[in-house]
């Protein structure tokens, strides 16, 4: 239930935004991440980003979630 | 260092401590990454890896499905939900079942998603099921914020998240549950910060390493507690330093503390735990279904040869209980462990059954 996942952060209007993951776009709450910038990468969880993360993290992290897909599909 | 170094840290760690170990995770992604990689597989013999009560689906008490089996039921009513509480077994049904009753649940992804399906639908009631630790208690504080600033009257919460830390305590209180050492929840820190843990080493003389999810990241973090264990320090690490913040996310924890307060709560099959869980405060009380429309279900009933209990404080294996992988099936789960992917025995059952 914890799972989050990283994603950039491509546009903002006041306290939503639009993430971007390979590709995939989402629109998240920033309510809980306030100083979140544009091209920030943050960690998204139930809709919220939650975190602002380097891309270093976001690169391994993005490993792990291809390894889990490959095991569960 | 790579993989590999961990391991040799992790092996030289535990020859210089001449005791069986018990490590705990309390986090079901952990739990789950664990398993798949192996991990327990790995260790050095005296290390064992035990799985404590991580999963928010696994904890929730039957009572509480109950009510919401109850609530579904009831004509006029939309409820919400996060996905894996559909198949958790109350005591003689489940949502699954309500649902296909003709009980209108919806999953949704985000609590924002269930304040949007209450904007959509105003003349119905709709009910967002609030379970979940400290990582998704905020998500449902900054949703229920959100309904009033919309100005929401037929949105509510059926509360019950729980807080990671005063289980802990209770494990560690408990006199059959010996640990040696906690492996942090990562996203739960993420909120609360590596600095929530200090009571490990002040109050209990242990150590805890907040810890990533990936297999080197865990073993990073396990290399980290042997080595503090060996050097008979107590200390609280924070080996996931690229996502957690010392203090965690402020922003979050005041949000959390504006619409939550910290209250008694009841954990399935441990029973009840003193401070351990989040109920709204009473500025909030219009949007908590309990006690805008109290809802009466009959005392819950357990499947007596049920062990999930046990298994969720880490005092036996799955294992050990008679219904594991003989009527107890990720299929035709009896228990909760077995239902959510990231229950300890749905993880054993997958990929431990040799």
């Amino acid at each position: 239930m914890c799972l989050a996942y990283p994603a950039k952060v491509v546009e903002i209007e006041s306290s939503l935004a639009t993430v971007e993951l390979e590709g995939v776009r989402r629109r998240v709450s920033l309510m809980l991440l306030p100083e979140t910038k544009l091209g920030d990468y943050v960690l998204v969880h139930a809709g919220f980003a939650m975190q602002i993360v380097d891309r270093r993290t976001v690169d391994e992290m993005l490993e792990t979630f291809d390894e889990m897909n490959a095991h569960e599909r | 260092m790579n993989v590999e170094g961990h391991i040799k840290e992790i092996k030289k760690a535990a020859a210089g401590i001449d005791r069986p170990l018990r490590l705990m995770e309390v986090c079901g992604t952990h739990t789950v990454s664990i398993f798949r990689a192996g991990i327990r597989q790995i260790l050095p013999s005296n290390v064992a890896l035990v799985s404590g009560p991580g999963c928010p689906v696994c904890v929730t008490d039957d009572a509480y499905i109950d009510k919401a089996i109850a609530y579904a039921l009831e004509p006029n009513t939309i409820i919400a939900t996060f996905g894996d509480m559909l198949k958790v077994p109350g005591s003689c049904s489940s949502l699954s079942l309500a649902q296909a009753e003709g009980a209108d649940i919806r999953i949704v992804y985000s609590p924002l998603d269930a304040v949007d399906i209450a904007r959509d639908n105003p003349e119905r009631r709709v009910i967002f099921l609030a379970v979940g630790f400290e990582t998704t208690a905020p998500t449902a504080a900054a949703a229920i914020l959100t309904a009033r600033s919309m100005g929401l009257k037929n949105f509510f919460a059926l509360s019950a998240h729980k807080l990671v830390p005063p289980i802990m305590r209770a494990l560690l209180d408990s006199d059959d549950i010996k640990v040696d050492g906690f492996l942090l929840p990562g996203h739960v820190a993420v909120v609360i910060g590596a600095e929530a843990f200090g009571f490990l080493p002040r109050d209990y003389r242990i150590s805890g390493v907040v810890a990533g999810f990936e297999p080197e990241e865990i073993l990073r973090a396990l290399a980290r507690l042997l080595r503090s264990i060996e050097e008979l320090r107590a200390e609280v690490f924070n080996e996931y330093e690229s996502v957690v913040r010392e203090e965690g996310n402020r922003a979050a924890q005041s949000i959390l503390d504006q619409v939550y307060e910290i209250c008694d709560a009841d954990w399935r099959g441990i029973g009840r735990i003193a401070r351990s869980g989040l109920r709204m405060r009473e500025e909030f009380a219009e949007f908590d279904v309990e006690r805008v429309a109290p809802i009466e279900v009959e005392p819950s009933k357990k499947n007596a040869a049920c062990r999930c209990g046990e298994v969720l404080r880490g005092a036996i294996e799955p294992r050990e209980c008679p219904l594991f992988a003989r009527v107890c099936e990720p299929l035709h789960p009896i228990g909760p462990c077995m239902v959510s992917v990231e229950g300890v025995c749905a993880a054993w059952y997958r990929y431990n059954r040799g």
